[in-house]
């Protein structure tokens, strides 16, 4: 099961207006970065349920990833604020749960900042690819 | 719901996504998949041809799905959904994956796979998008337009000549802005009060402008092309209507105080217009001057006016306002350049910021156009100290784009008042504009001092004889490559220009959005330059960044071109991807109310139900996902549609469950 | 979701059948005159699993209603109450039971064994209470595992003294031949998570009411061959949440700090969540009329999510943070402080329907485990 090839499988909620535009520039830019991160498009880090990322975890992803805009710069005002409260608490709660942290980010990614976009993956999926594989549905498998 | 018929129409780009992603390898797993009823590609979908060949699969497939595997949604989404449109297809049963900025361009290894994932993902999201019909609301034919400097006076006129309503709210008592405070200006050297003055007049005489001065926007609500705005008019104790605007209640006040308009270098009556042609010509009496309101008496003002205009029961009143889009021109401050201690502003005389050599040089300012130091003698060398907290990390990291121009003014201006030598201590002169670069060609032929460097300090502790009682500017001179100690009498800083104090809260009440550098942010910086994050809102001028009197008397024409393309069209398109209450669910537990940052959600006591005004709601989802109870659905963005996104991503990752 | 079982069809396709059922009962009736037993009656089962016993007591509180159910039913099984033999129960033909009320969680094999078994002999099977229905306060053994369990209980605790060490073995000889026990489990499960159920009826315990309003309907149906509600509903609950339930004033939220109810002295008009008390009312499933709140203490979710709602704690914690009065990550942090263990606080009945299930397993111990079983067999 856990074998050298193994690569992550990390799952991006993007804000439309900051996150998703800025890993589109990431594109346009031609900057190359791993393939693991898949991304789904909200249209802000205030849609994002914790419900989607518990989700994401129970379908099998090894990472969550969360990219909204910077503090001050949402598109509608405060949802990123929001967004802040609520992934407090889910970083704790998933740490109880027994999930290391570096398997749950939340970063401000700016439509500007392709850069950074490309960094942050390449770095979360180097770090969740030295934790191995989650397969959160093996913990639910009675022995 | 209906039986999905999904197309998959997968677009190679040329080589940019061909180059990467195995096509067939992708068109035979995508045709693989539940739903799925034809799987194409083509060299470029978003042409001409390849939206046909959607069209014809629409039409000859009953195709009631389509997912477009192309660039990203924000590049062609609106291009597909016309092309669907076309053919009857609701707009909102279209998918995007993107395949290209988020794959095949950024990953050499694994695009392929990672274009399976999000097209699984595309289509089964695809399988639960639900039709919306966007709807047109009618629009308000009248414009608000906030500040009456020249960047609002150009906007309020370009709208009232185009025939339509313009309400113009400025919080100082006259219009006139920054660029009344102004004496000459760059590079034409026209004086700034006479080419602004026959503009602040057009503006008071308007009959399509209702002129709202020493007022403030207090509450915006509503949306676009119907927006209630609420403005505070502050008591002016002078009566507007029988005013005459003679001036003898100036005359005769015996009150006086530091004059703002002249950035305190002069002073003013407790009873005053900020300067001789006010518009409107009509005082205001300042009751934290006037000793009226202290102890209750003296009231010569009311004495010597001759038409009995001195009304001291005037109450603050506050009026409503509909209009169909509004205008911010707020425009900006002065870094106040006391915090950079090194250039000993307001801790050494003679060291003075640019406004307030603008006040000296001008006819009507406090010295009557003279440039006097302290001592009231003329200076026989001046240092002009650009950038300012420009450029600088610690304070202003851009640059404030006019200090390079109006400093070589300054050169001209000094070299018409006296005899001193000027110093231009610059980093780089920026000299972009039409007619900038021959306006320095000009003032380095009349014998100005330029220095390349980034000045140390500004010093009074001299270290020699020719330094006596001067001002010494310590700065390295970057060309010759060494230090100089320059001794000047007179030092001018040209301070960054900054946000307003309270451009955070005018942010907030517009529903605005601000940048890193605390300027009002315009929807794109290149295509959308004076549209904002709130639909109808536009801003103009130095609110918006830096720029000179050109380029804002550009830009406010341009908000006023957007404001009227807006409401004279009459109507407006509404968002359809709103938040919707589902009644049978809700129970009233108030969770979502103080979260919807639009106040679009209200509470119905009597139901005990929350209601969301679709037409003031942007979709933002905040509501839906905070409400314990799932009774609010985000349209287009359901939590079916994003599980089932979710899902499609992780298809390959998890093996397929073995029943129990 | 579980696959349910198909029961509504299995009514509908037998027309003819209720009629030879409504003859059967007649003659039922004259054989009960008679003083003869019946051989009609349908039967029913009632079984509690990982439980407290509060479902069993739930039951018996239908006070006279009891001898309704016991004129119509044959009661095949309720070790509670009466002594049953399980082999009894497995030597009938499947689906001979008509219903049976299912209540607590499968926490070890012999619970799955039953659990499976019942599903076999039942025509409608009910999760009956929060244990089966989501997990339930057993669920929370999802914090744990079985070593960490069986740690606490037979060596740690202070009140035990087992100075050989001894934990419970699954199988042990002894002269007279063989004992064995049930295996426990490292993971709590409702009841649909080993089989499929029809009927779910929530609560800690349910509470009369409900019981008595799902026995009436099960009675008419069976008597009368009135319609029963569609399988897989959540029956005697609301589609709205405690708050429709709840008296107390609600208003906008805006949290500034978070207590436990011993903390503050609550307010008894206002709502506990705007007073700062973490009350799970919003995000759980009303019908219960509320009592908690209305004796100043909070909902503690025992009803389970909403309808629509996926995750009930993910959907408590969402709400709960949304209103957190502050931008400021740190205050937040601090803010959120107050509530320090957060699965009991938002999973305190649904951590075993939740969507992750529990906390990790170590996966080393898991697979050691795993291989230890295989070698056993």
């Amino acid at each position: 099961m856990v074998t050298g090839t193994y690569e992550p499988t990390i799952i991006g909620f993007l804000c439309n207006w900051c996150a998703y535009q800025g890993a589109d520039l990431a594109g346009t830019s031609r900057m190359e970065y791993p393939p693991n991160v898949r991304p789904v498009r909200v249209m802000c880090t205030g849609r994002i349920d914790p419900t989607f990322i518990l989700k994401a975890f129970a379908e099998g992803a090894d990472g969550v990833l969360v990219g909204g805009c910077h503090p001050g710069d949402c598109h509608y005002l405060e949802g990123n604020y929001k967004a802040i409260r609520r992934i407090t608490m889910v970083r704790r709660m998933l740490e109880q749960f027994g999930i290391e942290p570096e398997r749950f980010r939340l970063e401000w990614v700016s439509a500007s900042e392709g850069a950074k976009w490309a960094k942050i993956v390449e770095e979360m999926t180097e770090q969740v690819r030295d934790l191995g594989p989650l397969q959160w549905w093996e913990n639910v498998r009675e022995a | 719901m209906e039986e999905p018929k999904i197309g998959v129409f997968i677009c190679h780009c040329g080589t940019n996504i061909a180059g990467t992603v195995d096509i067939d390898e992708v068109r035979e797993f995508a045709a693989g998949l539940p739903g799925v009823v034809s799987a194409r590609d083509y060299k470029f979908t978003c042409s001409e041809p390849g939206q046909l060949q959607i069209k014809e699969d629409v039409k000859n497939l009953g195709l009631n799905r389509v997912v477009v595997a192309a660039c990203s949604p924000r590049m062609h989404e609106i291009t597909f959904r016309k092309a669907v449109a076309e053919v009857g297809l609701n707009p909102y049963l279209l998918q995007i994956a993107n395949i290209r900025e988020q794959d095949s361009w950024v990953h050499k290894n694994g695009s392929t796979e990672k274009a399976k994932a999000l097209i699984r993902a595309a289509v089964q999201r695809a399988n639960l998008l639900e039709s919306l019909e966007r709807r047109e609301v009618p629009v308000t034919p009248s414009v608000l337009v906030v500040g009456g400097g020249i960047a609002g006076i150009q906007a309020a006129l370009n709208i009232a000549n185009a025939n339509h309503k313009v309400y113009l709210v400025e919080r100082e008592p006259s219009i006139g802005g920054r660029m009344i405070q102004l004496d000459k200006t760059f590079p034409t050297l026209d004086c700034s009060s006479c080419i602004l003055t026959p503009k602040m007049a057009a503006v008071g005489s308007h009959p399509n402008i209702e002129l709202m001065t020493y007022s403030e926007v207090e509450d915006v609500s509503g949306y676009i092309g119907n927006f209630k705005v609420k403005v505070r008019k502050k008591p002016r104790y002078v009566d507007s209507e029988l005013c005459t605007g003679c001036g003898i209640c100036i005359e005769k006040c015996p009150w006086k105080t530091d004059s703002e308009f002249d950035m305190g270098l002069g002073k003013r009556k407790a009873v005053y217009t900020p300067f001789p042609q006010a518009v409107p010509n009509v005082p205001v009496i300042d009751p934290d001057v006037c000793v009226y309101f202290e102890k209750g008496t003296c009231r010569a003002c009311e004495k010597f006016c001759p038409p009995g205009a001195i009304a001291w029961d005037q109450k603050e009143e506050t009026v409503e306002l509909e209009v169909g889009a509004i205008i911010v021109a707020t425009g900006y401050d002065l870094l106040d350049p006391s915090p950079l201690t090194q250039y000993g502003y307001k801790r050494l005389d003679n060291v003075i910021t640019s406004l307030e050599f603008e006040r000296m040089c001008s006819a009507t300012g406090p010295t009557g156009g003279e440039l006097v130091l302290k001592d009231g003698s003329a200076p026989q060398s001046v240092a002009i100290i650009h950038c300012v907290g420009s450029r600088d990390k610690n304070y202003c990291e851009y640059c404030s784009r006019v200090c390079c121009m109006y400093a070589l003014k300054y050169s001209h201006l000094i070299g018409e008042k006296t005899d001193a030598d000027v110093y231009q201590l610059y980093i780089d002169m920026r000299c972009y504009g039409k007619g900038f670069e021959e306006f320095y060609k000009r003032l380095s032929d009349e014998g100005v001092n330029f220095v390349r460097g980034k000045v140390a300090q500004v010093t009074d502790q001299v270290a020699g004889e020719e330094e006596q009682g001067k001002l010494v500017v310590v700065t390295e001179d970057t060309l010759l490559g060494r230090m100089l100690r320059i001794p000047v009498d007179m030092v001018i800083l040209c301070p960054a220009m900054v946000a307003r104090a309270d451009a955070d809260e005018v942010a907030r009440r517009f529903l605005i959005n601000r940048g890193a550098d605390g300027f009002f942010l315009e929807r794109h910086p290149k295509l959308e330059p004076v549209a904002t994050a709130s639909d109808g809102v536009f801003v103009v001028g130095c609110a918006q960044g830096p720029k000179d009197i050109p380029d804002t008397v550009a830009q406010a024409s341009a908000g006023a071109a957007e404001a009227l393309s807006l409401i004279d069209r009459g109507t407006v398109e509404i968002e359809a991807a709103t938040a919707v209450v589902d009644e049978e669910m809700c129970s009233g537990c108030k969770i979502c109310l103080a979260l919807c940052p639009y106040n679009a959600i209200t509470f119905d006591e009597e139901k005990k139900l929350a209601n969301v005004n679709d037409i003031l709601c942007k979709g933002c989802g905040v509501c839906v996902a905070a409400c314990p109870s799932a009774a609010i659905t985000g349209r287009h963005f359901t939590d079916k549609q994003i599980f089932a996104e979710i899902d499609g991503l992780l298809a390959d990752v998890k093996p397929p469950l073995v029943a129990v | 979701m579980p696959k349910l079982w198909p029961w509504a069809q299995g009514k509908t396709e037998t027309k003819a059948e209720a009629k030879v059922e409504a003859e059967a009962e007649k003659k039922a009736e004259s054989e009960q005159k008679s003083g003869r037993p019946s051989m009609a009656k349908p039967k029913m089962a009632l079984y509690w699993a990982a439980s407290c016993g509060g479902c069993e007591i739930a039951v018996v509180r239908l006070y006279e209603k009891i001898l309704d159910v016991a004129n119509t039913f044959e009661i095949v099984l309720w070790p509670c109450v009466m002594d049953f033999k399980y082999k009894d129960v497995e030597a009938l033909p499947d689906k001979s039971i008509l219903i049976t009320l299912f209540n607590g969680a499968i926490r070890n094999s012999e619970q799955e064994h039953m659990a499976r078994m019942l599903r076999e002999k039942s025509q409608v099977l009910v999760a009956y209470g929060a244990c089966a229905h989501i997990g339930g306060i057993p669920g929370l053994g999802n914090v744990s595992n079985r070593q960490d369990i069986f740690e606490r209980a037979y060596r740690e605790t202070p009140s035990t003294v087992n100075e050989e060490g001894t934990y419970p073995q699954l199988s042990f000889q002894v002269p007279e031949g063989e004992l064995t026990l049930p295996e426990f489990y490292d993971t709590v499960r409702a009841l649909d998570q080993v089989v499929p159920v029809d009927y779910y009826i929530p609560g800690c315990p349910p509470t009369k009411h409900q019981t008595e309003a799902v026995v009436e309907a099960v009675i008419a149906a069976v008597t009368e061959g009135a319609e029963l509600p569609p399988a897989g509903s959540v029956i005697g609950a609301s589609t709205k949440t405690v708050c429709d339930d709840c008296p107390r004033i609600r208003e906008e939220k805006s949290i500034k700090a978070i207590y436990r109810p011993y903390q503050i002295i609550p307010d008894p008009e206002k709502c506990l969540l705007d007073q700062g008390i973490l009350c799970a009312g919003p995000a759980t499933r009303g019908g219960c009329e509320a009592p908690c709140p209305q004796v100043n203490m909070p909902c503690i979710g025992c009803y389970g999510p909403s309808p629509g709602a996926m995750d009930q704690g993910a959907k408590l914690l969402s709400a709960v943070t949304s209103n957190i009065d502050s931008r400021d990550p740190e205050e937040i942090e601090r803010i959120l402080g107050g509530i320090p263990d957060s699965i009991a606080a938002f999973y305190m009945f649904g951590l075993p329907a939740s969507l992750l299930h529990r906390i990790r397993l170590e996966r080393g111990a898991a697979r050691e485990a795993e291989a230890a079983a295989k070698g056993a067999q």
